[in-house]
This record gives C-alpha cells, structure tokens and sequence, in this order.
C-alpha cells in the first residue's frame, strides 16, 4: 500500500510537467490548429530564465579581509553577492528564493516570446499542410536549442530550491504508515500544488471571463465569431502567448527537480505530443488528465516487482499505451468525435 | 456547402481527367523514357567520378564520400514515402539502425563478405517496417507522424536498455576476435589475430573500394527510385498524395500501396543502415533517435521532396557543410576574414562564430526554417526558378515538360 502510495506521488510531478505542456499544446492546436513542435523548446527556455535569474542574483564581489588569514596565510575572500551588498536582507532572500522568483521574470520574457513567435512566423503557416508546420516549428525548436546551448554550454545546470523546502516530508506517518515509507521532498509538493493552481487559472481564464468566453467560442466556430466583428486573430495571438507562459513556467519550476540542459525540451516534448494524442487532440481536460495518468504510469512501470515480469517495460510503457490508444479509440481518451480522427 | 458539393462529385469528373492525364502520358512516354536514360547516365557519372570531382572543394576522401552515399540511399528511401505519399514518417532512423545491428551480427556470426550482411540488413528492416507500417497506417497526418515516432522512440530505449543482449546497449554492437563467423571458419579463412576487415569476395572494403561499392549501390538504388516513380505504383503513390479520398472514392484500397511504399523506404533506410556498418563494423543505439530520423527530413525537404534528384543533393549539400562548418574555429574564421580592415574583421568573426564549429546546428535549423517558409521545394524548386529566369517565361518551360518532373509544392 504505502509502495504504491509512494509511486503514483512519484509519478504526478513529472505526470504535472508533461500535463502543463500538453496543455499547452492543446490550447494552440484548438485556437489556431497549428501542431507546434517547437513548445518543449519553449519549456526549456522557461527552465533558462531560471537559470538566468540564478546567475544575475549570484552575481558576487570578492573582498579581501585582512584581519583573519587561510591557512596558507593568505587573506580570506569574502564573496558576497552583489544583490546582498545592494539590498541587504532583501538580496540575501532574493538569492535564497532565486527559483521562484524567476516566475515574476519568466511571465512577461515568455509571454514576449509567445507572441513574437506567433506573429512572426506560426501566423504564416495556418494555411499550409501540417507537415509543414511541424518542419518548420522543428526547425525553430532546433535554433532555439542551438542557441541557449551557445550561450550557457551543453552541461546541465543545477538550481537548488529554498533551503526551507530543500528537505522531504515525511507523508506516511501522516496517513498511519511506518516512519521513512513514503518521503516525498517538499519541492515536489510544492510543484504539484503550483501546476494545479496554474492548471486551475487557465481553465477559470477560458471558463469565467469574457475573454476567455470569446476564446473558446473561436475554438469552435471561427468565422462565425469574426463576422460578428471580433477580432478573433489577436485573441489567439494572446491564447499562443498564455500557452508559452505555461510551458515556461512548468520549466521554471521544474529546476530544482532536474537540472535543465538545452535538449531537455525535446525529451519532454516526445512524451508531451503521445499524452495530447492519449487525451484527445484538442481536448484541454483529457491533456491535464492524460498527462498525469502517464506520468503514473510510468513510474509504476519503473518499479522493481514490474520489471521483474516485463523486463523493459518502464522504457516503452508510455508509447506503448499512446500505440494502444491510437488503434482502439482514435480521437483519444476525452477527444471529440470527429476531430481528426482519420 | 461547396466544398462537399465539390467532393461528392469528384468521382464523376474523374473519367475526363484520368484520359486526359494518360493521353499526356503516352504522348510524352518515349521521350521521358529518354530523358530517364539521360538522368540516370549522367547521375552514375558524377557519382562516379565524385571523387575528381569534389576534390576542390576539399571532400575527395573516401570517408566522406562513402557518407554522401549512404545517407543519399537513405534520403532516396525516405523520399518514396514522404515525397510520393506525403506521410511524414518520424521514426526512419530505426529503420536503418535496425540495417546496422542486422548486418554487424551477419559479420559476427556468418561471414566477413558484405553481401550476406547487407541481405540480411535489408530483409530485418524490411520485416520491421513491415510490422510497424501495419500498425501505423491506420493513422494519417500528424497520428501518422506521432506513431512513426512512438515507434522510433520505443526501439531506441530497448536498445539501449533491455535489448543488451543483442545491441549492447550504450557501448554499442562490435567485432570480437572470438566471434564465430561460420561460413569464414568454413571457407579456411584463418581467424587471424586482429580484428578482420569487411571484404567483398577477398577484396577489402575500406577506403575507395568501399566508397565504389557504396556509389554503386547508390546508383541501382537511384535506378530502382526512378522505376518506382515511373510506374503505375508511383502514380497510384501520388494519387493517394493529392486526394486520397477520391482514390477512395474510385474504389481503390489505398492501403495496401501505402504499406508497400512504407515497406520499401524502410528496405532503404535497412539498406543505408548495412552500409553504415559495412564502412565502420559498429553499431549504436544513437543512430535510431528521433533527431537522426529527423536528419533526414531535412535533407529530404533540403533536396525537394517528390523530386527525383532531390534528396540525394540534400544529403549531399548537409553533409558536406556538416563536414566544413563543424571543422570552422575562431582561427579559421580570423584567417577567412583577414582582408577585410581589422574592426570589421573582428566584427565579421563575432556574428559568424557562433554558426560554425560546435555551432554548426544551429546554422542547420536557420538553413531549415528559411527553406520551408520561403522554398517549400527546396533547392530543386529553387533550381527550377532560376532555371526559369533564365529561359524568359516560366510557363512555358513547365507545359513543355509536363510529365518529367513533379510539380515539387504539390
């Protein structure tokens, strides 16, 4: 009981990752039907604004101290960052909460992008084939990657959460099992807690307001809503926009967890694209709800009793399910009838 | 409302059309036929005499010529799928990491003769595309593409993980001096004390006869595309490509050619794959990840897709480049940009940095994107605009010669 208790924790937070992208995914081939190849690019530019954010903050200047000396009798250097010389406590807490306040700079930097990316290319690939649209936006995922890896090396770069949520929390004993059965790190939580609430904004956005109202109404009859005099384009040019910020936010949070390194995109955009087409192509739930149930998946796979009777599985179960779907329930597991079902 | 009008009747219009499409054809037959022979002698030349030809430019060595080759196998293949039909398979590098596994086990266990091997390559890959194009067509479109890749996926990480028995995960498949090599050990061929070499018939594959072998198979290959193109199969391919609805409609089962043209691109990528391993006796999983399958995409869409030349010239153009700019450093540059004043130079140095070398992708992705947004055709589209330019109106040239070539943004 707790092993599985332990597991399926296990699998949410990576299951949230794939869940926010595929959210993503999901919102921009509903609005503007485009198959974007490039949006685990756009969550690993997330994960860099983190690492940006870190750097900027570490930032140090060395001082000498004359009066105390190493044992090699040299003075002491003191590095001290530089946020810390300017604002005192407020840069010390700036350093420490490095990660999360990468959120404030990733929202706009990532909204920027999102947009540009849209009006300067996708918007002249709505009328070409899908197999153009994914070339091309491979093709920007392939610039992108090129180009954070020339600017911050191929290496991946560690970025440590809050010291106050750096340790694990003890959950077993709070559900009546056995001390040390089921630890699970508190920045775990905290991500699960943070892709519900970002999960939850996104569909309050397109549910409660008018905007989003409009959106939605754009999903499904588009010609419609611009002969009422709606300018629906620009909607879905900020749609675009909303789904890189949550692309890049799943990233930003996602560094303390694992190191981000430039092709870390590509690995979760694979898996992001089989959980769109597990939930239903187009379906905003069945993304959110794919997502995790993979992420599960995957981690009850990679358990040792499972391997033992299906060597490999854990390799393979992802794809495995997403072939399964495919062939007996086409449009996905919440999909539409009729959406690209063919 | 129109548009379903315009499918419904489509069946209907079909007769007039069909006529009059094989009324062109016949008209145009012989001399296309000619032009075919044209095309083929002169492709054999350049590819024979390729290394005369390019040693200019600095690429004369048999090594990367032998790699030309090989990946231009591998283009042609993935062209008969994605060119003809328009699926875009994302998953072709299994395929051709399936050849070179096939083929180092056939060195290992049967004979060091690289008949045998490539054989034995050709038919696993065939097999496998056999099995996995079963499953995939059910699909079109982007579900196509995601199956293809889920596939791809899926063999790599077995590969790598569980499969270490036979791939040898991440070390990667090679020669031993134990190995058995039964049909070798029967011939009274010596286990000697060092590794042996891939030979055809006593005579050693490395270096130029193994870049001749690989121009030769190239060439049949480029025959055998050319056949397919021609046939009735390859317009029954491009049928499927421009509506497959209607060839529906008309009646006709389109599955089974998909299949086949799956099958087929597959047998290729086997082929290049058993090559790949007849140049270098080692296999890794590396060579079956997605960003190898999308390699040749690339150069598939570079070249043109649905062109005959294309692909081939694609693998070409991305590999000799991959080859100059990956050697570019600083130093190179600085010498390059020698003549120009020095704060200019510096400045040339700085933005052209960062695309060569270790950045050489990156140059790569922007080649990419700006060939599909402005040159859907690729460099043979672009080819024909010039070509165009310079015989006056561009019409005219193309009513001319109506069956020769596909119409590349089709």
């Amino acid at each position: 009981m707790d092993a599985i208790l332990l597991q399926i924790l296990n699998g949410l937070d990576k299951g949230a990752a794939y869940a926010l992208i595929a959210l993503g995914l999901t919102l921009i081939f509903g609005t503007l039907g485009v198959v974007n190849f490039a949006h685990g690019a756009l969550f690993m530019l997330g994960a860099f604004c983190a690492v940006t954010v870190g750097k900027l903050v570490n930032y140090q200047v060395v001082t000498l101290d004359p009066t105390r000396t190493t044992p090699w009798g040299t003075p002491v250097e003191i590095r001290t960052p530089i946020v810390q010389e300017w604002f005192g406590d407020f840069g010390a807490f700036m350093v420490e909460y490095s990660v999360p306040l990468s959120i404030l700079f990733a929202i706009p930097i990532m909204l920027l992008i999102g947009v540009i990316m849209e009006r300067g290319l996708i918007q002249f690939f709505y009328k070409r084939p899908h197999a153009d649209q994914i070339l091309v936006t491979f093709g920007l995922a392939i610039v992108i990657q090129e180009i954070i890896k020339a600017q911050f090396g191929a290496n991946p770069i560690p970025q440590a959460a809050p010291d106050l949520v750096a340790g694990s929390a003890d959950i077993g004993v709070l559900l009546g099992f056995d001390p040390g059965t089921v630890v699970y790190p508190y920045w775990r939580i905290i991500y699960l807690l943070f892709s519900a609430l970002l999960i939850g904004c996104v569909f309050a956005f397109l549910q409660f307001t008018t905007y989003g109202m409009v959106v939605r109404a754009g999903m499904a009859d588009r010609e419609t809503v611009g002969l009422l005099g709606i300018n629906i384009q620009q909607r879905f040019t900020v749609v675009f926009g909303l789904a890189a910020v949550v692309a890049g936010l799943a990233g930003v949070m996602y560094t303390p967890i694992l190191p981000p390194d430039y092709h870390m995109g590509m690995d979760f955009l694979v898996l992001s694209f089989v959980v769109v087409v597990v939930g239903g192509m187009g379906s905003l739930p069945g993304a959110v709800a794919a997502g995790l149930l993979l992420g599960v998946l995957q981690s009850f796979a990679s358990m040792n009793e499972v391997k033992n009777i299906l060597p490999g599985i854990d390799q393979i179960i992802i794809y495995l399910v997403a072939v399964v779907i495919l062939l007996v329930r086409p449009r996905g597991l919440m999909g539409r009838k009729g959406v690209m079902e063919s | 409302m129109s548009q379903n009008l315009g499918k419904i009747r489509s069946p209907l219009d079909m007769e007039p059309l069909a006529i009059e499409v094989h009324d062109v054809e016949s008209a145009s037959r012989s001399r296309s036929a000619r032009n075919d022979l044209i095309l083929i002698c002169v492709f054999s030349a350049v590819v024979l005499a390729s290394p005369w030809l390019l040693a200019p430019f600095g690429a004369a060595y048999p090594d990367l010529l032998q790699r030309f080759c090989i990946f231009g196998i591998f283009a042609i293949g993935f062209n008969i799928m994605f060119g003809l039909t328009g699926y875009l398979s994302f998953g072709h590098a299994a395929f051709l990491g399936i050849g070179s596994y096939a083929a180092v086990w056939s060195f290992k266990l049967l004979t060091m003769n690289v008949i045998p091997a490539v054989m034995f390559g050709v038919l696993c890959a065939g097999l496998f595309s056999a099995l996995i194009g079963y499953v995939c067509l059910r699909r079109a479109g982007i579900y196509f593409s995601i199956l293809t890749l889920a596939f791809a996926q899926m063999s790599y990480n077995l590969a790598y993980s569980v499969l270490t028995p036979i791939t040898n995960g991440e070390t990667g498949l090679q020669l031993t001096l134990n190995d058995s090599r039964v049909l070798d050990a029967a011939s009274g061929i010596d286990p000697t004390s060092s590794l042996p070499v891939t030979n055809l018939f006593g005579m050693k594959m490395s270096g130029y006869p193994g870049f001749y072998l690989c121009a030769i198979v190239l060439i049949i290959s480029f025959y055998i595309s050319i056949r397919i193109f021609r046939s009735p199969f390859g317009m029954m391919l491009r049928g499927i490509k421009t509506n497959q609805n209607r060839m529906s409609y008309t009646g006709i089962n389109t599955r089974p050619y998909l299949l086949a043209a799956f099958v087929v691109s597959g047998m290729y990528a086997g082929l290049a794959g058993s090559l790949m391993a007849v140049t270098d006796p080692l296999a890794g999983a590396e060579r079956m990840q997605w960003t190898a399958s999308g390699e040749v995409v690339l150069m598939t869409i570079l070249g043109g897709a649905g062109t005959l030349l294309g692909p081939v010239l694609g693998a070409g153009v991305i590999k000799y480049f991959e080859n100059i700019f990956s050697s570019f450093n600083a130093q190179t540059l600085h010498s390059a940009f020698s003549f120009l004043p020095d704060g200019l130079a510096e400045f040339m140095v700085t933005i052209t940095h960062p695309f060569v070398g270790e950045g050489w992708h990156l140059t790569l992705g922007v080649l990419f994107m700006l060939i599909v947004i402005f040159l859907p055709g690729g460099l043979m589209e672009g080819a024909q605009r010039i070509g165009n330019m310079f015989s006056g109106s561009g019409g005219k040239s193309e009513a001319e010669s109506p069956a020769e070539q596909t119409k590349p943004a089709e």
